[in-house]
């Protein structure tokens, strides 16, 4: 189809051209694209499976357009880590069993690389607030509660 | 077998996976959709109870992008059953891949496949259908109603074991036992309650949804990859739809998003499968968040009388339990979850009078099926508050009328022998029983003591502490059958093939511990392929708690055979006898100290040097008993008197699972299955206008908890040794989620003194209950 348009955004430090669709989401275009790690689990917004980072904001996108991201800095979960350079949230996350099912897993991810991006030593509270997007059907939380509070802890030092 | 001296086993070894799926590796169905696969859509059903008068397709054939339309009238007509159980399966024959009569708002009407999401849509919109619009049926009670329309009026709905089965009253199945008398011990007990409880509709919610992708190979068969619990019963099942031969089917399970019943469903793998065939070109269908609601499966709610007595003492005389379930609009796992209501419940109490009636009506609501807890969550809800309630008549301790009455190691019920899956069950005495123990550690976490009567708690917050018992099984005896296949590669690493299915819950991990415990080597040494009906052995699949305890069995069995293997091979090589010689740590020694030969050496010998063979063996396990894991759990809730706000403060699960093959996917299994059943007991509820059609098919009007939602958790894994299981393994996967709802409305009455028999308890609920108190 001729409504075709293209777009240039930076996808995991990249900067690319995308022919979009009209209408097009920026999962759809993601997942066309071969980085199939951000998930689908609603379309609506409300499971957080889909969430990519932004300019570093957590970001849900299922339900953003993908020409929203044209100019601006996107990361997948393919550009956060990988078998020979796995980031410390993906690591605390596999340390602490919180990864049973897996599909929520890099939405999850993703939120908590924005949030301790922001803040390295977020609280509780910000723990609580920056996940509570990402459900989970398989873990009760627990082990995520406690892969978070880790890497929080582990952060803190670095700080000081 | 030593009890404790394991090196993998019991320990929390890497899960096999985690690491791949927190990379967001491509592990899923959808991830593996090929350029140039169709897109597949399905028209539903906007009425509870039609006949299709007619149906016009022509305009969405004709539409360019669309290649491939199914409905009633170009497929075959075949009486089926979507459980995906063994054969021949206890659910009655009363679906077909399309019909001329819908059922429900959400039945399946037609199929298009088109080459985007866009035209698929724009094509199942163009399809013209007429309907004549029947009467629906939308509660137990109308279903039961003499006069009643007849959901399943065609000739061929059937049962096809020798079951009771009459569409023609909408029954899809009944069952039932007595032993003893429970009526004549009513008559004459000093304490005694008749009550009825409600528990309510609900929907799995795995992230991933249904989602299947089908594509007809070079040699012209039919592959289809798909998310399911149940591979072998899924290529069986959709065989038998397609009226395609068994050995033109190949199903896939690549990685699950969760399942917890779901998808033990063949639900998509017959029309996906269908289209592929037609079309030539791949297909992939994924269920929407609003399709999955309404179009998959959900628990089958249950009205419940519960009948107890006790004698002077208060020791328990009678305990009666007469379950009516709401199947909807199909029979999928009618008989057996029903019959499960009473099976994984009655055995929890010694009495000597017992009376179970299970039935399963169908509606024009959405689908039963199987749900984690199957029929045990249902029931436990109402026997647990009804234990509560004779305690409170009998001037008992709740904790203390439990304990004396649990079962213990030893002792059997007559239930065991009465109520099997569509047949009779299997006799078994308890081996392993924890439960003792679980109560005194979790009443001890929860700080039980501290409880008070409801009727001295003050002020407008009122906090409350409930607790419950519960077992479940580990496999249908008798019954249920899986496999394994192990071989030696030449670096001494092994491949372990299975037909169990790793749904998340960890169990290629857990299963890869057992091969290496049984042989001598380290978990990481075996790599785990499950599940692929071409490429590894049968398993019934991932459901009724079987897979660690039966599946685990075959895998040790296979393991020790490699053992065997390896020692012969080695003897041969240090010219030793084999009774001589010792495994550990992936290496043979022998005894005498002269000298070893590592895994490594021992395979390239048996490939390459001399009298070469592959070593491997293969193995398959039936369970003959289904040992019951026990918990007891206790949940403290705050109640705000002003609103009918109710807060879970703390949840204590105390679980005796055998052996917990991996203590941190025990807990997790646990863990995952308490916030599950925390709001299934809370805010999860299917909502229905008058005409059948859900209202809240969304994760914003149905609730399931989120971070900011999980309460203060304990979680205690009690060890016990299952000499039954392998390692000493019994299950742990469902038997969490039955908790939840009795501990808490136990904990709403100790809070504020309204006992809610209607789940869920909602502020509005709890907040009505006060006022009566009040008035």
């Amino acid at each position: 189809m001729s409504t075709t348009r293209t777009i240039t955004f930076t996808l995991n430090g990249k900067k690319r051209d995308f022919q979009i669709a009209p209408g097009e989401l920026l999962v759809k275009l993601l997942r066309r694209s071969g980085l199939t790690g951000t998930k689908e689990g609603c379309d609506e917004g409300t499971c957080g499976a889909c969430t990519v980072n932004v300019d570093g904001r957590a970001v849900l996108s299922c339900i953003m357009p993908a020409f929203l991201a044209h100019g601006r800095n996107v990361v997948t979960i393919e550009g956060v880590g990988d078998f020979d350079r796995v980031h410390p949230i993906q690591q605390a996350l596999v340390d602490a069993g919180a990864v049973q099912c897996g599909y929520c897993t890099p939405g999850l991810v993703m939120s908590a690389k924005a949030m301790f991006e922001e803040n390295p030593a977020a609280s509780d509270e910000d723990i609580r607030v920056h996940t509570d997007g990402n459900l989970c059907r398989c873990t009760g939380y627990e082990k995520i509660w406690t892969a978070l509070r880790n890497v929080r802890d582990a952060n803190k030092p670095a700080q000081a | 077998m030593a009890k404790k001296n394991f090196k993998v086993v019991n320990q929390p070894v890497k899960k096999l996976d985690a690491l791949p799926l927190a990379l967001g590796k491509p592990l899923f169905v959808a991830d593996f959709k090929p350029a140039d696969a169709l897109y597949a859509k399905l028209l539903w059903s906007p009425h509870a109870h039609a006949i299709i008068k007619s149906i016009d397709i022509s305009a969405a054939e004709k539409m360019p992008g669309v290649h491939c339309v199914l409905y009633h009238g170009n497929v075959p007509r075949i009486a089926h059953t979507t459980a995906g159980q063994g054969f021949p399966e206890p659910s009655p024959y009363d679906t077909f891949m399309f019909d001329r009569k819908v059922r429900y708002v959400g039945d399946r009407v037609a199929a298009v496949a088109a080459e985007t999401p866009e035209i698929a849509e724009a094509a199942v919109k163009a399809i013209k259908v007429e309907y004549e619009r029947l009467e629906p049926v939308l509660s137990i009670e109308a279903a039961l109603k003499e006069g009643s329309p007849v959901i399943h009026d065609e000739p061929e709905a059937r049962a096809v074991i020798p079951v009771p089965y009459e569409p023609k009253k909408n029954i899809a199945a009944r069952v039932g036992m007595d032993v003893g008398n429970v009526e004549q011990a009513m008559a004459g007990a000093p304490y005694k309650l008749d009550n009825s409880y409600y528990i309510h509709m609900a929907q799995h919610c795995p992230i991933e949804p249904h989602v299947t992708m089908a594509h007809v190979n070079a040699e012209g068969r039919l592959v289809i990859r798909t998310s399911t619990q149940v591979p072998f019963h899924a290529r069986r099942i959709a065989a038998q739809t397609m009226d395609i031969p068994v050995q033109q089917v190949r199903v896939i399970k690549p990685r699950i998003g969760g399942g917890f019943g779901a998808k033990q469903e063949v639900l998509l793998e017959d029309v996906v499968g269908m289209l592929a065939w037609r079309s030539r070109r791949p297909v992939l269908l994924m269920y929407t968040r609003e399709e999955e609601f309404v179009s998959s499966r959900t628990r089958h709610p249950e009205r419940i009388r519960v009948r107890l007595a006790a004698d002077p003492e208060g020791t328990l005389t009678a305990v009666g339990l007469d379950c009516i379930s709401n199947t909807g609009a199909y029979g999928a796992h009618a008989l057996t979850v029903v019959c499960n209501s009473g099976s994984k419940v009655l055995p929890l109490y010694r009495a000597p009078n017992v009376h179970f009636t299970g039935t399963a009506v169908y509606t024009n609501l959405p689908v039963g099926g199987a749900y984690r807890g199957y029929g045990a969550t249902q029931a436990a809800f109402a026997v647990e508050s009804a234990v509560d309630e004779l305690a409170e008549q009998i001037g008992v301790d709740p904790l203390v009328l439990r304990s004396n009455h649990h079962i213990r190691s030893g002792e059997t019920s007559p239930v065991f022998a009465a109520l099997g899956e569509g047949k009779a069950g299997v006799e078994q005495a308890i081996g392993s029983c924890g439960l003792d123990k679980c109560i005194r550690l979790g009443a001890k976490a929860i700080g039980w003591k501290k409880r008070g009567d409801w009727r001295k708690k003050k002020g407008r917050y009122r906090r409350g502490i409930g607790m419950c018992c519960l077992m479940q099984g580990s496999s249908i005896p008798e019954i249920d059958m899986g496999a394994a296949s192990l071989k030696m590669n030449e670096d001494g690493s092994f491949n372990l093939l299975m037909g169990a299915t790793d749904l998340g819950t960890g169990s290629d991990t857990v299963l890869a511990q057992i091969a290496a415990e049984a042989i001598g080597t380290t978990s990481d040494k075996i790599l785990v392929y499950s599940s692929d009906t071409d490429m590894t052995p049968f398993d019934v699949g991932a459901y009724a708690s079987s897979t660690t305890y039966l599946t685990g069995n075959a895998v040790l069995d296979a393991g020790l055979k490699i053992k065997k293997q390896i020692l012969g091979v080695a003897a041969e090589m240090m010219e030793k006898k084999p009774a001589d010689l010792e495994i550990r740590d992936a290496q043979v020694f022998a005894r005498d100290g002269s000298g070893s030969v590592t895994f490594q050496d021992v395979a390239l010998h048996s490939l390459y040097a001399a009298n070469q063979f592959q070593i491997a063996a293969i193995s398959s396990h039936i369970s003959h008993k289904s040992p019951p894991p026990f918990a007891a759990h206790f949940a403290e809730v705050e109640v705000d008197t002003e609103t009918g706000l109710i807060r879970v403060v703390k949840y204590v699960a105390a679980t005796d699972c055998g052996t917990a093959i991996h203590p941190k996917l025990a807990e997790g299994q646990v863990e995952g299955a308490v916030m599950n059943g925390i709001c299934y007991a809370l805010t999860e509820q299917y909502l229905f206008n008058s005409a059948g059609r859900m209202l809240n098919d969304s994760f914003l009007h149905y609730k399931i908890y989120s971070m900011r939602d999980k309460p203060e958790m304990v979680t205690i894994l009690v060890p016990t040794y299952e000499k039954t299981g392998p390692f000493g393994a019994k299950s742990v996967s469902e038997i969490g989620i039955n908790g939840p709802c009795p501990a808490i409305a136990n904990a709403i009455y100790n809070a504020v003194g309204v006992r809610l028999r209607e789940a869920p308890f909602t502020p509005e609920k709890i907040w009505r209950g006060l006022q009566q108190h009040n008035a």
